[in-house]
């Protein structure tokens, strides 16, 4: 790893990297995994997440979540592959095992229980579960690789409440929790039931007097602190702001329908989606002018940011060329099932999507001396 | 610095105002106490100051309260945030973020302060207030003087000239109190800072005041003085206070070192009399609980390790110990809250954890930190007839009981509109229904003040001579010392010292009562006991 560093002439200092470089940098692997079902394809992208993953994680708690989204995904692909076995539609092709099939009313006509098995069905299942399973992964090293509430202080001003809500929300259901567990404890000290219909009243009703409280003691104290003091905005802008977010936000969410759905307009795909994007960044921009407050160490964005950002573009944009172009092995053939080939072009664009293993800084490591030594 | 003038605050729908035309005038770098009963309206007097009354809670405010020249009439809270810096009582409760150092630059960036000021403050309050090792830390894994530290230093970096706290050391340990007043002192002499601070327990603070405003109630003016002065003619006043009154001393003493110097006198005087028999339980009496070799985890954290502890009928137990040293935990398993890693609980002969509801009742009862946990009901009357039903006593128990401890509570009051001392009177009420041979209270001075903490120890001394067991949980040194027989010290889990309470006490640095230490190495608690002494000697 050093040699491969020093080749490239990068030795950068342990720093966090942005954590909008690491999410882009997965939605592009996740790009390129949706555009294809080659399984080995697809077990490149999850090897590729899983070595960056394990190359520049930290040890903040959110970094043990690639492990728990791993999971997940085997979860999807056995779902999958049960459903195929149990209800899947046949398939014609060599079969594996027959399942006694179970006859169904009528009305269910359609749907089959059991029967024969065949290697294409269950392969084609797999194909599928795969490709949802790598997009899970990459989804899965973002947040591993990403600080959760660094990526928040990053939305822009104009959101800034919505992200303080979410923070908020955050650090409030572990204390939630914990007056659940202490006011079941008094129920059982007071020899009442704790479970139930009536225990989940008698324990909801003090558990919500108390987080309404805690609610008005946070507000007094946000308030005391600062919060929501402002520029002075005229009531006309404010319903300007407003507007051009709402609309613009409407135009993305109709652009995107267009765009994946064939049968549309032309008109109502990309250039709606274009105008309702800028309208919604217009919006916001305006929004964050009302906002007087700044940011405590702000994440830079250099050039390791831009590399990394870069190596998720590149492999989608490899996938999505060669998938344009017509090139073979990006769906390879379930039935008849065929040894599936490794296409050259997305290959080399998914190895590139590695580089951040290297690019991107080291993580800062905890003092251990200092910080364990003296408490 | 602070100025209120002929200011007089009515909530809505009360009838009386809290405040009732107050004059009061605080220059710049004074640190001033104010003290008060709960209830007198200490609270809304901190919170004028800021603007968070009447802009956040209601009410009408008449008179004019500015501070550093800007009016709160006209400056909302979040407008005065770069002059006045408030610290809630629980610091817990006013945390935006979750870690040390997006916490202290919160308030920074709501001020829209540039990004290199920010740091530099950082750091700088990172130093100043000893949390350079914390930065890192959650907040949620701090201890208790920790977080304190935290929110104070949370509201200095945006460098307010006024620094209001409510009750800074009520939850904290000896040790950690120290370690916050500390910190408090440091702003008052190297900032000139001007720092308002309210507290019930005088004996920690009224050494470091410059002056001390009483806030009387009940719609009575404060009344300003020096501490020496207001001291004198306090109705409450910490141990010291009073030692130095019963012994005459001038100036009076406010702290022990003052204590110390003015004592020789008395120490002689004290050494030719006999020092008090430790009031122990009589010596024969039935073992009430027993716990052997008791354990309990926290997955990998130990919480308790192999604790032996025996309680007798008649006797007071005071279990001491730092923050998260194990003192609830050990209350938990002796009601049969926590599952043992090992060793046995036995409760007037039962396994507590095996006992179905309404049985548990009749062998113990816990009093938990927050009183309020164990009260449902909309008013009080409604609180104490399902006591009387839950435990099968007669009707009329609880509140007889309670009656007992608070005379004038109004059966039809909400439990939640109640003062800190009376919650705490009804839920032990609540728990004695059941007439529970054991009887626990966890940390139950917290936000008592004086008259509510002498009720209490009347109350829970009559307890005991009817036979009960009571172990108590506490940080309070001036009432282990006032009350219990016996004194257990838990440290890391373990139960580090166990025995009668001047024996452990004396000697200890954090847990030794304010007269202990005026008076060491002779084994005198509490000034009761000084003042009896020299009677009888005449």
């Amino acid at each position: 790893m050093s040699s491969a560093a020093t080749i490239v002439g990068l030795r950068p200092l342990p720093r966090a990297l942005h954590p909008g470089a690491w999410w882009l940098w997965a939605l592009g692997l996740a790009a390129a995994a949706s555009r294809t079902t080659n399984p080995l394809l697809l077990a490149l992208v999850i090897a590729v997440a899983g070595f960056v993953v394990s190359a520049r994680r930290s040890d903040a708690p959110w970094a043990r979540s690639y492990s728990a989204y791993l999971r997940l995904a085997v979860a999807v692909i056995v779902i999958r592959l049960v459903f195929q076995l149990l209800l899947g539609s046949p398939v014609p092709g060599r079969t594996l095992v027959t399942l006694p099939e179970v006859p169904l009313p009528s009305w269910a006509a359609g749907v089959r229980l059991g029967g024969p098995v065949t290697l294409e069905s269950l392969a084609g299942a797999f194909y599928e579960a795969l490709r949802l399973a790598a997009m899970l992964a990459c989804v899965g090293a973002a947040n591993s690789l990403a600080n959760p509430r660094r990526l928040l202080k990053h939305a822009p001003g104009a959101l800034y409440e919505v992200g303080v809500a979410v923070v908020v929300a955050m650090s409030f259901s572990p204390q939630l929790l914990e007056a659940v567990g202490r006011v079941r404890e008094a129920r059982r000290l007071r020899g009442r039931p704790d479970r139930g219909v009536a225990g989940v009243r008698g324990v909801a009703m003090p558990v919500l007097h108390e987080a309404l409280e805690r609610s008005l003691a946070l507000a007094a104290a946000m308030d005391s602190r600062g919060y929501g003091r402002r520029a002075g905005v005229a009531a006309g802008q404010h319903r300007v702001t407003g507007s051009l977010v709402l609309l613009g936000l409407c135009g993305v969410c109709a652009g995107v329908y267009g765009l994946l759905d064939g049968g549309s307009p032309a008109l109502l795909g990309l250039p709606l989606l274009a105008l309702g994007a800028v309208a919604a960044a217009a919006g916001m921009a305006l929004g964050g002018r009302r906002s007087t407050r700044s940011t405590y160490r702000p994440d830079p964005w250099l050039v390791p940011e831009w590399l990394v950002a870069a190596a998720g573009a590149v492999a989608a944009a490899a996938v999505v060329v060669a998938a344009a172009s017509g090139a073979p092995g990006l769906a390879p053939s379930t039935s008849p099932l065929v040894v599936p080939t490794l296409p050259l072009l997305p290959v080399l664009g998914l190895l590139v999507a590695l580089a951040p293993a290297w690019v991107a800084p080291p993580v800062p490591r905890a003092r251990v001396a200092g910080a364990a030594g003296q408490r | 610095m602070i100025r209120f003038e002929d200011v007089s605050l009515t909530y809505a729908g009360a009838a009386e105002p809290v405040l009732d035309h107050v004059e009061l005038h605080v220059p710049e770098g004074e640190l001033v106490l104010v003290v008060g009963r709960t209830g007198s309206g200490k609270s809304t007097l901190l919170g004028c100051v800021n603007g968070l009354v009447p802009h956040f809670t209601g009410g009408t405010l008449t008179g004019r309260v500015s501070v550093a020249g800007r009016d709160t009439r006209l400056h909302p809270p979040r407008e005065l945030a770069d002059v006045v810096g408030v610290v809630p009582q629980d610091p817990m409760s006013g945390f935006v973020t979750d870690v040390v150092e997006d916490e202290l630059a919160y308030g920074m960036e709501c001020l829209g302060l540039p990004t290199d000021v920010m740091r530099r403050r950082v750091e700088e309050v990172l130093d100043l207030l000893g949390l350079a090792d914390l930065r890192d830390r959650p907040l949620s894994t701090l201890s208790g003087g920790q977080r304190q530290r935290v929110a104070i230093g949370s509201v200095l970096t945006a460098h307010p000239r006024v620094l209001v706290l409510d009750e800074p050391t009520s939850a904290l340990d000896p040790t950690a109190a120290e370690e916050v007043l500390a910190a408090i002192q440091r702003l008052v002499h190297d900032l000139g800072i001007t720092v308002l601070l309210a507290e019930h327990r005088l004996e920690r603070v009224v050494q470091y005041a410059d002056r001390v405003v009483l806030v009387p109630g009940g719609g009575l003016p404060p009344v300003v003085g020096g501490p020496a002065a207001m001291m004198a003619r306090s109705l409450v006043a910490p141990p010291v206070v009073e030692l130095g009154r019963l012994a005459g001393w001038s100036p009076l003493p406010l702290s022990v070192r003052d204590a110390r110097r003015a004592a020789p006198a008395l120490r002689e005087r004290l050494s030719l009399l006999s020092p008090p028999v430790a009031p122990a339980a009589s010596p024969g009496a039935e073992v009430v609980a027993r716990c052997e070799r008791l354990s309990v985890r926290y997955g990998a954290h130990v919480a308790l390790r192999d604790a032996d502890l025996t309680v007798h009928r008649g006797e007071i137990v005071a279990v001491m110990g730092r923050n998260g040293a194990g003192k609830s935990t050990l209350l938990g398993a002796m009601v049969g809250l926590r599952t043992l890693a090992g060793g046995s609980v036995r409760v007037a002969g039962a396994d507590p954890a095996r006992l179905p509801g309404a049985d548990l009742l009749r062998h113990v009862g816990l009093v938990p930190q927050q009183p309020g946990d164990l009260l449902y009901a909309d008013t009080v009357e409604a609180e104490c007839a399902q006591a009387d039903r839950d435990t099968g006593a007669t009707p009329g128990t609880a509140f007889g009981v309670l009656e007992g401890l608070v005379p004038d509570v109004d059966p039809q009051t909400h439990p939640r509109d109640l003062s800190e001392g009376q919650r705490l009177a009804l839920a032990l009420a609540v728990v004695l229904a059941g007439r529970p041979p054991l009887v626990l209270l966890d940390e139950p001075t917290r936000g008592l003040d004086y008259a509510a903490k002498r009720r209490l120890v009347a109350a829970l001394r009559r307890l005991a001579e009817q036979g009960h067991g009571i172990v108590l949980a506490t940080h309070d040194v001036e009432l282990v010392a006032e009350l219990a027989h016996r004194t257990v010290v838990v440290a890391e889990g373990e139960i580090v010292a166990d025995g009668p309470t001047a024996e452990v006490v004396v000697g200890s640095p954090a847990f030794a009562p304010q007269v202990a230490k005026v008076l060491s190495p002779s084994p005198w608690l509490t000034v009761t006991q000084v003042a009896a002494a020299l009677a009888e000697a005449g």
